[in-house]
């Protein structure tokens, strides 16, 4: 794997296939996006929230909206890059088809971990909108979540389709969402202040993806900007690189045969 | 001059040999066929040849370049019909072409004009907006064959082309093959079917066990190791000890097969009948099935 086969024109290729499937579909996947997050602000900000008191001067409305665009991202890569690309690894052969014409193997893999970023952008920039809508972004910087939403999208394709190259079958993925996804949900700082939690708790939390991306988001939604989120963004982009390597070798081993 | 020539071409999985270090030279212009039973090593064997599967060891060159070095330039230079029709279910039949086409960076335009032409060629224009799900098994096919035109290949490798079709869709299959052939594509295709080798092929190699058996034209592979004629008999149970002897007194060349008596006549002098009494006699030319079947044994491949 060369640095110019990771974006060759080729992987490109892979993810204007993708883009072309998503836009005879977009209606119908558009809607979800946007009632999700209306519904889980909904029954948690006000439904609950009107039991919690404020968190660090916050709503709880107000506290668990930035999250919900990290959350959001997060699903929607992780299921492109594992149900997804399981689908048209294993059940309808695309990949076999594009490895018949001049791509090679890491131009599919590059193009699918950029379309699972792809997705996670348009999710968390749905979210994004939904919470303007709502009044709870403060701060111009939130514009900064769509580049950073790219860049979470990235981490969460590549250890994705990571996964999907040692999955044994499509059921396997089943522990990844049960035994991974959803705990970061519910233990990345979306829903309470980490500090709630005893410590070791918090230690294996900073050393998950979810938690940094929202430390970020919420800084930028609130324009409380700090030095320290440099340990956030530093964090992510080392995860990232870690997988996007990783997942380009366990991928090869699984296709080329 | 040949287009595709290997040399010790093997194929290895772990401790299984797929293909066991086999030598060939492919004509430009001409049908080759790679014939053989199931596991025999024919898709290893063209799996390698465009690239989709590693060498395990020996050379292979497609069109003068060496397929480990260069797998881009072959694989933008050849079609590919695989034997699985992997269509993109989740485009329609136009779309199918026009995004393939994206993988050769073929530009928009022509790439229209070149789907149009394939979908005429193999009938499908009028279909151009279907799902691909809506399509017959024949019409999937043909659309893979379309597919596999895109790039309007020098080389084009089919892998069972035919195979799970009915008579109509397998002879306009046959039929579109020919005509390529005509207009200078070469072609290149495995099969079990050896009605489907005889038609199209020029010459074609019998594989089994991941090595070459024979290889030349159909007639000739047929009078080297069958003959012209082939005496189908089918004795009454009682008289077919009798029959036998006789057949080895007058030392005919026979191979029995359950109650079926098989003798091959090595020129068109005409064999001569046993006496005895049978429930069926049957006196047919030679073909490429007696010869796939003598070399390759009986045994089922499972």
């Amino acid at each position: 794997m060369t640095s110019q086969s990771l974006l060759s024109l080729s992987a490109w290729r892979v993810w204007q296939r993708n883009w072309d499937v998503f836009m005879r579909l977009w209606r119908v996947e558009l809607w979800p996006g946007f009632l999700e997050p209306v519904i889980i602000l909904l029954a948690m900000g006000f439904g609950l929230g009107a039991f919690v008191q404020p968190i660090s001067g916050q709503s709880y409305l107000q506290f668990i909206a930035p999250g919900l665009v990290a959350s959001s991202a997060m699903f929607s890569a992780s299921f492109e890059c594992t149900y997804g690309s399981y689908i048209r690894m294993s059940f309808q052969k695309t990949y076999d088809a594009i490895l018949a014409t001049p791509v090679m193997v890491e131009d599919v893999v590059t193009g699918e971990v950029l379309w699972g970023a792809t997705r996670a952008l348009f999710s968390g920039g749905v979210v994004l909108v939904v919470i303007t809508a709502f009044g709870l972004v403060q701060s111009p910087a939130a514009l900064l979540v769509l580049a950073l939403l790219f860049l979470q999208g990235l981490a969460f394709s590549s250890l994705s389709l990571f996964f999907t190259g040692l999955a044994p079958s499509i059921y396997t993925f089943n522990y990844y969402f049960t035994l991974f996804i959803t705990p970061l949900f519910f233990f990345s700082g979306i829903f309470f202040p980490l500090e709630q939690l005893p410590a070791v708790f918090q230690t294996i939390s900073w050393f998950t993806p979810l938690t940094h991306a929202v430390n970020l988001y919420r800084a930028l939604v609130l324009g409380q900007v700090f030095w320290d989120l440099a340990w956030d963004l530093a964090w992510l982009l080392m995860f990232t690189g870690i997988f996007v390597v990783l997942c380009q070798v366990v991928m090869r081993r699984r296709l080329i045969v | 001059m040949s287009i595709i020539r290997a040399r010790g071409l093997t194929k290895r999985f772990g401790d299984l040999v797929a293909v066991a270090g086999i030598d060939f030279d492919i004509q430009e212009g001409e049908c080759f066929g790679f014939l053989g039973p199931n596991g025999a090593g024919k898709t290893s064997t063209i799996r390698m040849i465009y690239g989709a599967s590693p060498v395990t060891a020996g050379e292979v060159w497609v069109n003068g370049k060496d397929v480990r070095r260069c797998p881009r330039e072959i694989k933008a230079a050849v079609g590919v019909v695989p034997q699985e029709n992997n269509l993109d279910p989740d485009l329609s039949v136009i779309q199918n072409l026009l995004v393939y086409a994206r993988y050769f960076s073929i530009p928009g335009a022509i790439a229209r004009d070149r789907a149009r032409e394939v979908l005429e060629l193999l009938q499908l224009w009028d279909r151009r907006d279907s799902h691909t799900e809506s399509l017959s098994s024949g019409m999937k096919r043909r659309l893979v064959i379309a597919r596999g035109l895109i790039n309007q290949p020098k080389v084009l490798i089919l892998d069972e082309p035919t195979t799970g079709l009915d008579p109509q869709a397998r002879h306009m299959v046959w039929q579109k093959l020919r005509q390529l052939k005509a207009q200078g594509v070469t072609l290149i295709l495995t099969t079990h079917y050896m009605e489907e080798a005889s038609h199209l092929c020029d010459r074609l190699a019998i594989l089994d066990k991941g090595s070459v058996l024979v290889t030349g034209t159909p007639s000739e592979v047929i009078s080297q190791y069958v003959g012209e004629e082939v005496l189908e008999l089918a004795p009454r149970p009682e008289g077919r000890e009798a029959i036998v002897s006789w057949l080895e007194q007058h030392g005919l060349e026979t191979e029995l097969v359950e109650d079926m008596i098989y003798v091959f006549g090595r020129d068109s002098s005409g064999l001569p009948q046993p006496p005895g009494v049978f429930d069926k006699v049957v006196r047919r030319r030679a073909t490429l099935e007696d010869v796939f079947l003598r070399l390759t044994g009986r045994a089922l491949r499972e």
